[in-house]
């Protein structure tokens, strides 16, 4: 099962960015989980620079922005 | 190289510059539409104070909607070559005053959302960037802004737009050069430092033309999109004070003569907070029925270079000491270019 992680504190972007992930994933049809890291030290233990931030399986596909569907389904697969 | 590539690349560069044609016949003609809209379409009468407001309005919002869109978009375009991570890594192990400086100007050009301060400021100083260099960058990234640089140079022209950049490099720079020397680093929340170091996240992808054009479009759409009431509510405001305000009425409290009106629109600044692209109008009506640059300049800069969501969100890693030096510091060097420019134009 593929982990998908969403590291932001609540901006409006973060919010974004799990629609379009939770998207793109249900595309995808493999078997995922969601979940979102709004813990500020628990963010930072991924080394980002900038928030929203899309984590799968543990490693950093993407910061600071919201990609579209079809680039996150890329990141993704 | 084949010929179908060739003739597509002809055509898209065909696109885009007819597209361009387009935006410079419009802006170049807001001025007789929007007079022909107040006074012969809408029948207002010449010289009367709701017909100088309606033709402020209907000349401002097309024109400073333009502008935004343009600049916008090219500003998209310059922010792809330069990712916070690759920012980090020109300014990691500068040694202070050099990095200040470097600081400062990466600032302008480096995407930035003060939703993101605070993971910045983190993976800035736990990786070897000075915490004044940090502070240089912080304090430029908001407030030299794009957005009102060229709505700036558009409605002024390029001494006032020089003049804002300059200020505003100066006083990052300062600011942060003054905050590195006084070693503030025990007011940072121990928690900061306690991260492990290193620099890790994404690799930045390498990123074709299309790609960058794409995060023009990008950048139109989330900007524009979200600034686009402010502009409209700021040119209302504007266009009230255009029409209603006496001439000459802000240069008895906004002139150059009264030395208080500098503390006082900083003071009122500082917890105001607006984008860039909704002070501007207000800027430029205020200027125009008399009230000084340099006080006109240090409100603009405390409205869109220090607010406090942000102040609110720093205090997560720094102690209130320093929060409040920072506002301190950058507040006085917002204040001297006013007194300076009240004192120098």
């Amino acid at each position: 099962m593929k982990k998908i992680q969403i590291l932001g504190t609540g901006c409006a972007k973060c919010q974004k960015l799990a629609t379009v992930a939770d998207e793109a994933a249900k595309a995808l049809g493999a078997p995922y989980e969601l979940v979102k890291v709004t813990e500020l030290k628990q963010i930072m233990s991924f080394k980002v620079l900038s928030t929203p931030a899309l984590v799968v399986d543990g490693v950093v596909k993407l910061s600071g922005r919201v990609p579209t569907v079809e680039e996150a389904k890329q990141l993704l697969g | 190289m084949s010929a179908p590539g060739k003739t597509e690349r002809i055509l898209r560069v065909a696109v885009w510059g007819a597209a361009l044609a387009v935006w410079w016949a419009l802006y170049n003609n807001l001025a007789a539409v929007a007079t022909w809209v107040t006074y012969s379409l809408v029948g207002l009468r010449k010289g009367s104070h709701l017909g100088a407001a309606v033709e402020f309005f209907v000349y401002e919002v097309p024109k400073v909607m333009l502008l935004l869109t343009l600049v916008v978009f090219a500003v998209g375009i310059v922010r792809s070559f330069f990712t916070p991570e690759r920012t980090r890594r020109m300014l990691a192990g500068r040694r202070e005053f050099t990095g200040n400086v470097l600081a400062a100007l990466l600032g302008v050009v480096t995407p930035f959302c003060s939703c993101s301060a605070v993971p910045l400021f983190i993976g800035f100083v736990t990786t070897g960037v000075p915490l004044g260099v940090t502070f240089s960058f912080l304090i430029s990234a908001p407030m030299v802004n794009e957005v009102a640089l060229v709505l700036l140079f558009g409605l002024f022209g390029w001494k006032v737009a020089a003049i804002y950049l300059g200020a505003g490099l100066t006083v990052a720079l300062a600011a942060g050069w003054i905050i590195g020397r006084l070693k503030l680093e025990r007011y940072v929340e121990g928690w900061v430092y306690e991260q492990a170091a290193g620099a890790a996240g994404e690799a930045d992808a390498p990123m074709d033309w299309a790609a960058r054009l794409a995060a023009g479009r990008t950048a139109v759409r989330e900007i524009v999109g979200r600034v686009w009431p402010y502009v409209v509510a700021g040119i209302a405001v504007g266009a009230g004070i255009h029409g209603y305000v006496p001439e000459n009425f802000m240069a008895e409290i906004m002139g150059r003569d009264a030395w208080w009106s500098v503390p006082l629109a900083v003071l009122i600044g500082v917890p105001m907070y607006s984008n860039a692209a909704g002070i501007i109008p207000v800027v430029q009506a205020l200027l125009g029925k008399g009230a000084a640059l340099g006080t006109v300049l240090a409100f603009m800069m405390s409205v869109i270079g220090l607010s406090l969501p942000e102040a609110i969100i720093l205090r997560q890693v720094l102690k209130l000491p320093l929060i409040l030096l920072f506002f301190g510091v950058v507040a006085a060097g917002i204040m001297a270019v006013g007194f300076l420019f009240n004192a120098l134009m």
